[in-house]
């Protein structure tokens, strides 16, 4: 059983390539950039109500608070999907076109174990990479205004899953076509579920089926972006949502069946990953 | 007789077509434990594709390959298999020792050997210096190198070099026929992917050449090369009529006066010649045996397919 091996590799690959310092640093950059924000801004509405003397509103305050971090979750979000499908889009494809693959696939070890590991290696990354960027942007706003989101562990882990469901489909992208035709592909499809959630969150501001409809066939076929409003939906304190019209409250959440969907999907998405792998020639 | 598990390779009716392009028609190849065998054939006549086949790499449209035994879609078989690719291309972000390390691993070699079999291996390929140098800054040339080492971690039964000698200078081929030459000694099979003639003639048993796909000749290279035998002969008193005669052992070719070369069947024959030659009173001078070159039997080879 080498695929835990494989995946060791893939991780050594990634801090041998600088990937991991470079990721650590920007990341750091970003939590510190984030926190900055956060203080000053908390500071000043702080003042402001102080300073009109009845003291600052207790919701508006933790409004602000949650606002700014959900903020920081969109952003991290984005990270996530940015960094998952670059660091692992030239992956298989590459390694194809490069013929270093050859060395790898007639050792004793079989095709799968080899996909499976490199999924597992980069996976472990993408959560890792959720924890200290979306679990640093928590912790800032608990240091700073005693904000606590709730439902915080389902929250990371559907955060999570936006970066393996992205993750699966890169490598099932890799086992069938160059770098950049996949890297286009699932940054496309990316895209159209973005563009689907948004047209779902106005149609049901305003009641339009055939836009909510246009955002739930879009999260079928990419179901990342209703990933993340789960997430946030469910982070968000309850008493909040709905009061406030703003692009990280849902007004359309998506469904637990959704998630099912999500799970469902990405391990058809691996199946069929391992199956092409397994059949094609090197 | 021997039984399909005698042999380290063997292939029937092996075909492979990419859409309507046939890179192998029908290869039917054995190949028995011990040999160092030659794969011979002019670029794009489909060694690769072939080589490609036996490791699971490539499936065949049809036929079978077996493989120690085994069919080349079972890995396990390849704990006993060394492979350098035509395309050695390796993780360039290991430094050289780590790389062996971590493909002796993959090969399920255990790791207290695998301390010792590394160093070992880098001596004998030559890249002792270079141990903690990454693979990035690697020359063609120490790449070809590793990519040998990294061939032989699992001390295989079975060796595929595709053109081990591409990239590498002089000292570097010398280095591979070495190796070549040990492996064969220690009773290891080695198949040997090559267009350069002169390699597979000084390390070779036995060679089959490939054309379009498929074997045209099989055969045990010293046979081979004996088989077309030319003499070149000096005499003295050679009549019109005996140099008709003379064509029944082969055709003559009349080089200048009193020198001619007679293409035999084989240097069996080379006897009766002397002692017809006599026997119609001719002055024999000399009788210089011209076995062919490898390059000779491979463009005669080629080419006879070409006019046939």
């Amino acid at each position: 059983m080498k695929v835990p091996y494989i995946a060791w590799l893939t991780f050594r690959e990634a801090r041998r390539r600088r990937l991991l310092l470079v990721g650590l640093v920007l990341g750091l950059a970003f939590l510190v950039l984030y926190g900055l924000g956060f203080y000053f801004l908390h500071r000043d509405i702080l003042r402001a109500s102080q300073a009109e003397g009845n003291g600052p509103g207790p919701l508006a305050a933790r409004e602000m608070s949650n606002t700014f971090t959900m903020m920081g979750l969109y952003a991290v979000n984005f990270l996530v999907v940015m960094v998952t499908v670059l660091s692992s889009v030239d992956t298989i494809s590459g390694e194809i076109a490069s013929h270093s693959i050859q060395s790898i696939v007639t050792k004793p070890l079989a095709r799968w174990e080899v996909l499976l590991g490199k999924w597992l290696g980069y996976a472990l990354m993408v959560s890792a990479t959720v924890l200290f960027l979306a679990g640093g942007v928590l912790l800032i706003s608990f240091l700073i205004s005693g904000f606590v989101a709730n439902n915080l562990i389902a929250g990371l882990i559907l955060m999570m899953m936006v970066g393996w469901v992205l993750l699966t489909l890169t490598l099932l992208g890799g086992t069938l076509f160059s770098t950049i035709t996949n890297g286009v592909l699932v940054c496309m499809l990316f895209i159209l579920a973005f563009m689907g959630g948004w047209t779902e969150q106005v149609g049901a501001a305003i009641h339009n089926d055939t836009a909510l409809n246009i955002g739930i066939v879009s999260s079928l076929i990419m179901p990342t972006e209703a990933l993340w409003r789960r997430a946030a939906a469910l982070m968000q304190p309850s008493s909040l949502i709905g009061l406030f019209n703003s692009p990280f409250i849902s007004t359309s959440v998506p469904s637990p069946a959704m998630v099912i969907y999500a799970v469902i999907y990405a391990a058809v998405a691996l199946g069929v990953a391992v199956w092409v792998f397994q059949q094609r020639d090197l | 007789m021997t039984g399909p598990s005698d042999l380290a390779i063997r292939a029937e009716g092996l075909r492979k077509e990419y859409g309507r392009t046939v890179a192998v028609a029908n290869l039917n190849l054995a190949v028995e434990r011990g040999e160092v065998f030659g794969f011979l054939g002019p670029n794009g006549a489909g060694k690769t594709t072939s080589l490609k086949m036996f490791l699971g790499l490539v499936r065949p449209t049809a036929g079978a390959a077996h493989i120690l035994g085994s069919t080349p879609s079972d890995w396990h078989s390849r704990t006993r298999v060394g492979f350098l690719p035509e395309h050695f291309r390796f993780q360039e972000w290991l430094r050289a020792a780590e790389f062996l390390e971590v493909h002796a691993h993959l090969y399920g070699v255990a790791p207290a050997v695998s301390r010792q079999r590394v160093p070992e291996l880098l001596e004998l390929t030559g890249l002792a210096r270079h141990a903690d140098k990454p693979l990035r800054d690697f020359s063609k040339g120490m790449l070809q190198r590793i990519g040998l080492a990294q061939a032989l971690l699992n001390e295989p039964e079975l060796v595929f070099l595709d053109e081990p000698t591409s990239g590498l200078d002089p000292l570097g081929r010398r280095l591979v026929r070495d190796i070549i030459r040990s492996l064969r000694a220690r009773g290891i099979t080695v198949f040997l992917n090559s267009h350069l003639l002169s390699e597979i003639e000084v390390t070779c048993d036995r060679v089959a050449f490939i054309r379009q796909g498929e074997v045209v000749q099989t055969g045990r290279l010293d046979e081979l090369l004996a088989a077309g035998a030319e003499v070149e002969l000096r005499l003295e008193g050679l009549s019109p009529e005996s140099m008709q005669g003379l064509s029944r052992f082969g055709p003559c070719e009349k080089l200048d006066a009193g020198r001619l070369v007679v293409r035999l069947e084989s240097e069996a024959q080379v006897p009766d010649l002397v002692a017809w030659l006599s026997a119609q009173g001719v002055r024999i001078y000399s009788v210089i045996p011209r076995r062919l070159s490898l390059e000779e039997f491979f463009m005669r080879v080629m080419e006879g397919e070409e006019a046939g």
